[in-house]
């Protein structure tokens, strides 16, 4: 099989989606963009059945919180080509007080329970999900662990605190 | 909703269907996993998993320690290959910072990450013939994982959360017991491998036990995100190793075995055939060792590996990059990487963003337990209870990795 190179996957979504694909970078070798959540689906259903791309595998969903940030809820998604031996990452901001995003197991039922990780821990909802519910922490919880708000230490430590190392 | 109640009950009072709990802690589970069943007499009709028992917020306390500290969390993810998940994330933190490792450190790596992949393989095939009933092959294998631990413990002192290496190679050389011990595990094994096989592979009640049940198509794998043996066993040659080689898997000659109809026998199948692959990449990597320069065991990156004891105390330098190292003030770069090697149940991935702070800011492991346990409920539908068992046994599930 002929492989595929970054460039040539960029060049495929720019023709296709035009300025919704974003911020291009390789980091390490691996392909990244950033998208939005209108088109995040179109973009994972072209990556997958597009023949010269032919991202048929989802390796993994996560997400990031950058509390700093207006969109301040990174979802992330891994994919991957085996036939053509290339990665790719899709990365999608959405609003921190609103996280919401058209869930991906209509491409892969695979998703599924990545996506109910991703809620457990950051409290995206995943809009048509069959069974968002959290899969890891126990159902009153009440708070999405993975929040940067929530400290894991005893915050009254003080021994720890970044002035002590000259930052 | 609440996870202790059934998610589909039946409220039919006409109805004839059993709720049955299948765990948490059911001794034919290996572990705690809970799945709540809809039984017709022997026949399970839908199923609900309930995962999470274990879950000890792995991402977060990451969050909160530097890059070596890491490296004991990940012991505990599949717990019986540790190594694997060990040097998974030292390759990827050396990925993040550009090391190159000599190549001695990285056929090394390569012999504990296949004696991890032995121990792993031989867990999980004693297991699915234990559950049908052959306690035989369970106890005769299983001596060669407590010989495996042995090696283990001659390199980095530990038998089952292994915390072996560092970032920028391992933290001792092996010594020449260890080297004596795969010597003689390399000869022993076989044996015993191939005796095990000749008790199982063609043996009418464990064919009859095993074949044709709990089939996956390709498709349906690929769909479901699996990966590891029991994709290879739906036919789809796809291994970390081959596809992106780590830690100079490329200079080794191996084959990835696959099946084809992807039920319980093929499991075992593949998994009994990665076996004799690893005890060939092993042997293969003691005979490249011998033209690999003696005494090398880490790269030469002060910076970034944690220097040895007597030189932190009799050495400035040691002890000014102990005391960063240990307090995470390593100039890593700014960036995201992610990293995937392949673990005892498949492509075990790390996804790691860094900031530039002590810790990481954010790390994320891709589960291969996780992601191909998400199946078991829906292949469970219309299969016997008892063939249900065999088939969470062969998938392999670590509860460790299961739930982080």
């Amino acid at each position: 099989m002929a492989k595929v190179t970054n460039q040539e996957v960029i060049e495929l979504l720019n023709e296709k989606f035009g300025s919704k694909i974003t911020d291009v970078n390789e980091p390490y070798g691996l392909l990244t963009f950033e998208t939005t959540k209108d088109v995040i689906i179109d973009v994972l259903k072209f990556l997958k059945e597009n023949t010269l791309a032919n991202f048929n595998f989802l390796t993994d969903i996560t997400a990031v919180h950058y509390p700093e940030k207006k969109h301040g809820i990174a979802v992330v998604y891994h994919l991957h080509s085996m036939v053509k031996g290339i990665r790719v990452r899709v990365k999608v901001y959405i609003d921190e007080q609103h996280p919401t995003i058209p869930t991906a197991t209509s491409v892969w039922n695979g998703a599924n329970w990545m996506e109910r990780e991703t809620y457990d821990f950051f409290g995206v909802k995943f809009e048509g999900h069959p069974d968002l519910r959290r899969i890891l922490n126990m159902d009153d919880l009440g708070v999405f662990p993975m929040l940067k708000q929530y400290p894991l230490e005893d915050p009254n430590r003080v021994d720890k605190k970044d002035e002590y190392f000259g930052r | 909703m609440n996870h202790n109640q059934p998610v589909y009950t039946d409220n039919d009072p006409q109805s004839e269907l059993v709720t049955l709990n299948l765990g948490p802690t059911h001794p034919a589970t290996h572990g705690v996993f809970q799945n709540v069943l809809q039984m017709d007499g022997e026949r399970i009709v839908s199923g609900v998993s309930t995962i999470g028992y274990i879950h000890r917020a792995f991402e977060k306390i990451a969050e909160h320690r530097p890059f070596y500290q890491i490296t004991p969390l990940t012991d505990r993810l599949n717990y019986c290959s540790s190594p694997i998940n060990n040097m998974g994330w030292h390759m990827t933190v050396e990925k993040l910072l550009n090391i190159q490792m000599p190549k001695r450190v990285d056929y090394l790596r390569v012999i504990i990450m296949e004696l991890a992949r032995i121990s792993d393989h031989i867990i999980c095939n004693t297991i699915i013939a234990q559950d049908t009933g052959a306690t035989t092959t369970f106890l005769y294998l299983f001596q060669f994982r407590e010989h495996i631990y042995e090696i283990y413990e001659e390199i980095c002192g530990a038998r089952l959360t292994t915390n072996v290496g560092r970032i920028g190679g391992f933290e001792r050389d092996f010594n020449d017991i260890a080297f004596a011990k795969i010597n003689k595990f390399l000869k022993e094994f076989p044996v015993a491998l191939k005796e095990f096989e000749s008790l199982l592979d063609r043996n009418r009640i464990f064919i009859d036990r095993t074949a044709g049940v709990a089939c996956v198509t390709p498709e349906q794998a690929l769909d479901f995100s699996w990966t590891g043996p029991l994709l290879r066993a739906t036919g789809v040659d796809y291994d970390v190793r081959f596809s992106e080689p780590y830690s100079s898997y490329q200079d080794f000659d191996f084959e990835v075995p696959v099946g084809t109809s992807g039920d319980i026998y093929d499991r075992y199948l593949v998994r009994n055939a990665e076996m004799w692959q690893s005890v060939r990449l092993i042997e293969q990597a003691m005979e490249k060792l011998k033209k690999e320069p003696a005494g090398i065991f880490h790269a030469d990156v002060p910076e970034f590996y944690l220097p040895a004891k007597e030189e932190v105390y009799n050495n400035m330098e040691a002890l000014i990059y102990h005391f960063k190292i240990v307090m995470g003030e390593i100039d890593a770069p700014k960036a995201e990487v992610y990293h995937a090697v392949e673990g005892g149940n498949g492509e075990l991935g790390f996804y790691l963003i860094n900031d530039g702070g002590r810790t990481p800011y954010r790390l994320h492991f891709r589960r291969p337990s996780f992601i191909n346990y998400q199946m078991y409920a829906s292949m469970s539908k219309g299969m016997l209870l008892s063939d249900a068992i065999i088939n969470m046994s062969s998938m392999n599930i670590i509860a460790g990795e299961l739930d982080a």
